[in-house]
């Protein structure tokens, strides 16, 4: 082992760089609910919230029921002139792959509102589980927690819903529009979307894998 | 929070910063101890990248708008309709929320997106009226609003799976659907590309001149 380079003495461990601005701060710890802020850029550092975890992992679970639920049970149905016809989050998906070239898209929508958000789900158990048992951390749960962080902005489930909310008021005139059990869960899958956004301390997380 | 010194940033401590996870490292330092990220002290080639995204990103937003979104067929008669000729067939039909809706999202915010991030990344470059602050305020926006965009792809994927009706009425997606996913992707790229601790070192640097 060779000795670190010592730039400016203090231990690099106990110190933040905030990812917008550069600025580098000793870190604090601040009590639950309280909120340590760039004082450069007014970036949000950390933001620890008391049990976070086990509202994380409680919040992931019911995400990946709600979506493998949601996307097989119909979503929203159709009636005109009697006929009807009822669609899952799948066959919206799908809805593209009859379309010749534009066929991608069927993946790039089954990916973006079902697959990520699910996998995104499955990492915050895979990364948080242990940690809020007291264990070690998983194997490559740091890798596992990078990618949960990199896919935020591709999981676009609750921007789904408000697409279903628009293609309502469009096809009204048309036909008689029924809602089916898996709009309201894909309703109850924005808020949950919302919230575990809202609970996640990033920096709290990194701690916890660091040991 | 305690300030280490006065306010310095890692470069100016000869450190660098992990964009991922907020650890500093000894400059040089090539991957993250802690999660794995690659480190920069500035992301390479950031600026190219952005522009890079850009342009391809308006490229697709032309035939995105050129060809048809939807194509509608029923008993009577069959349409195809482009982004905006659909948002003012809602007007016309009174649906003046839902117009508005769809004008916002795919012709005011993507174009929106494309002026602030050329403003952004020129004003890396040359200088910029606006404060750090308000820049920075701007590049959360536009990564904030960026995914959104995307509801109208998804309108068309319900649309086209729902309204299957046999000859009664039946809605199939077009061209256009691709061409304006395309384009979302692209400048959602080019935002990610962004550095924006660029923003500050020209800030910096024009408070020590």
């Amino acid at each position: 082992m060779t000795p670190a380079p010592q730039a400016i003495g203090p231990d690099l461990t106990a110190m933040i760089a905030c990812p917008r601005c550069d600025a580098v701060y000793r870190a604090v710890q601040p009590g639950p609910g309280e909120r340590a802020v760039c004082a450069c850029c007014k970036t949000v550092l950390i933001a620890p919230r008391r049990r976070a975890g086990q509202q994380l992992i409680a919040v992931a679970v019911a995400v990946v029921v709600l979506v493998v639920a949601a996307t097989l049970a119909p979503f929203l149905a159709i009636e005109v002139a009697g006929r009807s016809n009822a669609s899952s989050v799948l066959d919206a998906a799908l809805a593209f792959a009859a379309a010749g070239p534009v066929a991608i898209l069927a993946l790039a929508v089954a990916a973006l509102i079902v697959f990520i958000p699910v996998l995104r789900a499955l990492l915050v158990i895979y990364v948080l589980g242990p940690v809020v048992l007291d264990r070690p951390p998983a194997p490559h749960a740091a890798a596992a927690f990078r990618l949960s962080e990199e896919l935020r902005p591709w999981s676009m489930a609750e921007i789904f819903v408000i697409g279903c909310a628009i293609a309502l008021v469009k096809i009204a005139d048309l036909a008689q529009v029924h809602f089916g059990p898996a709009f309201w869960m894909f309703a109850a899958l924005v808020v949950l979307v919302v919230v575990q956004d809202g609970f996640m301390c990033r920096y709290s997380v990194w701690k916890s894998l660091e040991r | 929070m305690e300030i280490a010194g006065t306010l310095r940033t890692a470069r100016e401590m000869g450190l660098v910063a992990c964009t991922s996870c907020t650890r500093v490292w000894p400059a040089g330092t090539e991957r993250c101890g802690r999660c794995g990220h690659r480190l920069h002290t500035r992301a390479p080639l950031a600026l190219q990248r952005v522009w890079a995204w850009w342009l391809v990103g308006v490229i697709a937003y032309v035939p995105a708008n050129l060809y048809p979104m939807l194509s509608t067929r029923t008993l009577v008669a069959s349409q195809e309709a482009t982004i905006i000729g659909g948002a003012v067939d809602l007007a016309r039909h009174g649906n003046w929320g839902i117009a508005l809706v769809i004008l916002t999202a795919s012709v005011a915010i993507p174009l929106g997106k494309f002026l602030a991030i050329a403003m952004l990344a020129l004003g890396v470059r040359h200088g910029s009226a606006l404060t750090g602050s308000r820049r920075q305020q701007l590049y959360q926006v536009v990564e904030y609003i960026g995914r959104w965009s995307m509801i109208d792809v998804f309108v068309v994927a319900i649309l086209a799976s729902l309204v299957q009706l046999g000859a009664v009425a039946s809605v199939s997606p077009g061209p256009a659907s691709l061409f304006f996913a395309l384009s979302v992707i692209f400048t959602m790229l080019s935002a990610q590309s962004f550095d924006s601790r660029l923003i500050w070192d020209a800030e910096r640097e024009g408070r020590r001149a």
